[in-house]
């Protein structure tokens, strides 16, 4: 089983609540979800949809093709009515009409049923309802799941609500004839589901972030929603920043004065706080920085995806430091990701990132349990030290010792200049040139000995691979499973990307060596890994399959587009 | 023998002459009086010639980027609010490239305080006009003169209902001593704007020019804002020094619910403790 509904409307119509609780009612019965987001840069008006696939297996990506399509509005029908597959179904409101008349359509009265049930405000409770009818689900025990969201508003509020998604469940089982859904849930326990910019704020979490300054960008903002929303639970510090600026130096300041910190924003919210990243490198402070890619330049498309910025994060901030750029693929990804970005900040005193994008930031998944034990956890700071403490003493791994400014017997002294081993303002060439080795030579081979390889989805000897990194994960499993069926296909993909992982010896390498052809799919316009991994490894990629819309891949397209470029020679 | 010397760090590289060594001695002498060690403050600083002042001392430091000093201070004071934290930046730093953060480091209200050594001219980069030049002042890059307003920061600070806002004057290092006291003692965010001839750059405010000017306040009551207005518009024939506007204001770490718990590098982290609570 594996079926996709597409909720349609405008922006303000509750499109966003409507697939949340479907997530909620699918996950409890204990089907496998993903669902993504695609909405305008606005609050009112204007289309936007919510798209949830429920599969009885693990699934990683939309398709673009869909069984059931709630259309809230007019426009929705209009647009959206050519993507249903021939067994595919419209849901709307009894005043709006389809486009055609082919008994294509269920009409529900979602008005007047909620106004049946108490309040015409129910009538997306009672479009839920409905969509649950017209797949034939059974719907007992799930009034506790329904209400859960509602409870807030009162037992009476909840209970109204509950009986609204009935009437609508109700009436489209009795009156969707052509409904040929008939799917009961499966055996599984409860699921649970997770964001992109959820896991990532749990994975801070979970390493022990105690301070968070950002300011507001799409689509970084959810991370500092989440951490603000779970402050005081976890005893976190989370603040607004005038601008970026301020952020990334708060946050500086914060861990200077020993706690573990981060800041997050988009491409260019980051752009502003490219100084204090060289500010981090040269002081040594450890930081996490979450990038959050929209489409550039400038303001771009501010709720749209893209994969536009690796080269700028890995190569931007003046001068010549040492950083650390992950970039997940999904929310468990993500999770154990932002953990080991942590770790490394602080074992190695160095600015590290998480290269995320909207796609992955507002998309769910269903999630595998955690494994804890690959969390890690472990205080690199020294609380004790004597009046001789220096915080930039030469080693020979390059590491000096971190220490806390008012734990210790001596003075914590750190300086944007370049600076002596205690911390003062030189200009010596040797001491320069000590510490530009200290900083870069001395640190990088420790750095890139915890560096992994991509990871390698497929069968030993495949003809064809395809090479992708972060976001596109999903998209190119679903791929490549159903490749597989034609032609031995496999996926290298990366998600440990600076410093470049070693790949040679791995079976990524072997893959490689081995396929007829090798296809790059990156969503931005000029290849840009293709073109890092050239450059680090000497291997060039025989075609590229780049989407730069501002739109995330979807399975059966991308699939339509690699039978293309394996038909052509 | 030398008093203080255990708080001194290098020799300064600033001009003979220079302001920046009073306000230094007068630094020493208030830190002296608080009875602060090396250990117990830190001090965050920006880019120019005030802002090396934390290498000529003996104390934890944090040299940050030009303007960026308070955004440093806030997030350190939020990490241990046991420390006394004190930024210290030029007029072209903090009211020109940190503008945006000094206003809003007077709407959070920390309890940190800024000593601005406010020089009226750019000197690092050798002589340009700052934020707070006179309109008479011309220099390589204003030939014709400062054509933008004289920027006031007492007025700004009045206006942005700072909880303390102080000016001193380097030529009298006493008075000066003792406003950094009270400034560094009043809990919430204090500015402390203090007058500082440039020997070298700038040949209109003077040591003579400013002596001519300068008073202390008498009277003056700081919680009356309307007056404090009057004060801080004050300049010209007689320049106002002294306290100039206090306000009661709760801190930003005192509203922090987090940090009713103590400081929050002391408050640890227990990856079991939190694992047990996403699943509570």
């Amino acid at each position: 089983m594996d079926i996709s509904i597409r909720i349609g409307g405008e922006a303000g119509q509750g499109i966003q609540s409507i697939g949340e609780l479907l997530l909620k009612i699918f996950s409890h019965m204990g089907f496998w979800l993903f669902s993504h987001q695609d909405y305008m840069s606005r609050v009112r008006g204007g289309n936007n949809f919510y798209q949830v696939r429920i599969a009885d297996r693990p699934v990683h990506s939309s398709r673009e093709k869909i069984e059931l399509l709630l259309a809230l509005n007019q426009e929705t029908a209009r647009l959206w009515e050519k993507d249903l597959t021939p067994d595919g179904l419209m849901l709307l409101e009894g005043s709006l009409s389809p486009m055609e008349t082919s008994g294509r359509a269920l009409q529900v009265p979602f008005t007047s049923l909620a106004k049946e049930a108490g309040a015409a405000i129910y009538a997306n409770t009672v479009a839920t309802g409905s969509l649950l009818g017209m797949l034939g689900f059974p719907i007992e025990g799930l009034s506790e799941v329904v209400k859960s969201g509602f409870l807030k508003k009162g037992e009476a509020v909840a209970e109204q609500n509950w009986k609204a998604f009935e009437l609508g469940y109700l009436y489209a089982k009795r009156e969707c004839l052509t409904c040929a859904f008939h799917i009961a849930p499966p055996a599984y326990s409860k699921r649970k589901i997770l964001s992109g910019n959820q896991a990532i704020a749990w994975g801070a979490i979970l390493s022990g972030v105690k301070f968070y300054s950002a300011y507001p960008m799409t689509p970084s903002t959810g991370i500092l929603n989440h951490l603000a929303a779970n402050a005081m639970r976890f005893g976190i510090v989370v603040e607004q920043a005038e601008d970026e600026i301020s952020a990334i130096n708060m946050v500086l300041g914060a861990s200077f004065g020993g706690v573990r910190a981060m800041t997050g924003s988009s491409g260019g919210g980051f752009a502003l706080m490219v100084e204090g990243l060289s500010l981090a490198a040269m002081t040594e402070t450890p930081i996490v920085i979450a990038e959050v890619q929209r489409p550039g330049p400038a303001t771009g498309l501010p709720t749209r995806t893209e994969q536009g910025d690796l080269l700028f994060v890995l190569f931007t901030g003046h001068g010549e430091f040492p950083r650390v750029c992950f970039a997940p693929g999904d929310p468990e990804q993500a999770i154990y990701l932002t953990n080991k970005a942590f770790d490394m900040a602080e074992r190695f005193q160095i600015p590290c990132f998480i290269i995320s994008d909207q796609y992955l930031a507002d998309s769910t998944w269903s999630i595998k349990e955690i494994e804890w034990d690959r969390i890690v956890y472990k205080d690199y700071r020294i609380k004790n030290a004597d009046s001789n403490y220096l915080r930039h003493k030469i080693t020979p791994d390059g590491v000096s010792p971190l220490a806390i400014p008012g734990f210790i017997e001596g003075t914590v002294v750190t300086d944007s200049d370049e600076h002596d081993e205690e911390g003062h303002i030189i200009e010596s060439a040797s001491i320069r040139k000590q510490m530009v080795e200290k900083r870069l030579y001395k640190k990088l081979p420790h750095i890139r000995k915890e560096i992994s390889p991509p990871a390698y989805y497929g069968p030993k000897v495949p003809k064809v691979v395809l090479v992708g990194w972060g976001s596109t994960l999903g998209v190119l499993l679903d791929v490549t499973e159903d490749l597989n069926k034609d032609i031995p296909t496999g996926l290298i993909h990366f998600t440990e990307l600076w410093p470049f992982p070693e790949i040679r010896g791995t079976k990524a390498w072997e893959a490689i060596e081995r396929a007829e052809l090798k296809v790059g799919v990156e969503n931005n316009a000029s290849g840009q890994f293709a073109w890092l991994m050239k450059a680090e490894t000497g291997i060039a990629l025989d075609k590229l399959i780049l989407r730069y819309d501002g739109r995330p891949f979807y399975s059966d397209q991308l699939r339509e587009e690699l039978n293309g470029t394996l038909s052509r020679p | 023998m030398e008093p203080y010397q255990d708080l001194k760090g290098q020799e300064p590289a600033w001009c003979p002459g220079c302001g920046n060594f009073a306000i230094r001695e007068a630094l020493i002498k208030a830190i002296k009086a608080l009875g602060l060690a090396p250990r117990d403050f830190v001090i965050v600083s920006g880019i120019g010639q005030g802002a090396k002042m934390p290498h000529y001392l003996k104390c934890n430091t944090f040299n940050g980027l030009h303007g960026r000093s308070l955004p440093v201070a806030t997030g350190l004071k939020v990490a241990n609010h046991d420390l006394w934290v004190i930024a210290e930046a030029g007029d072209g730093d903090i009211y020109g490239e940190g503008g945006n953060h000094l206003i809003h480091t007077m709407r959070r209200n920390p309890n940190i305080t800024l000593l601005v050594h406010n020089n009226q001219i750019y000197g690092l980069t050798k002589g340009q006009a700052s934020p707070t030049s006179v309109p008479e002042l011309s220099s390589k890059t204003q030939p014709f003169g400062v054509l933008s307003e004289t920027l006031n920061p007492l007025a700004l600070a009045v206006a942005m209902n700072a909880s303390f806002v102080a000016r001193g004057f380097a030529g009298d290092v006493e008075g000066l001593k003792d406003l950094m006291i009270q400034a560094i003692q009043h809990k919430g965010f204090s500015l402390l704007d203090i007058l500082q001839p440039c020997v070298t750059f700038n040949k209109v405010n003077t040591y003579s020019w400013y002596r001519e000017r300068v008073y202390y306040t008498k009277d003056h009551d700081p919680y009356d804002r309307t007056k404090a207005f009057e004060k801080a518009l004050e300049w010209g024939e007689k320049i106002p020094l002294g306290v100039i506007y206090k306000s009661k204001r709760p801190c930003f770490e005192d509203r922090i619910p987090v940090l009713s718990k103590g400081p929050l590098v002391q408050q640890g982290f227990d990856l079991k403790g939190v694992v047990a609570e996403i699943f509570k």
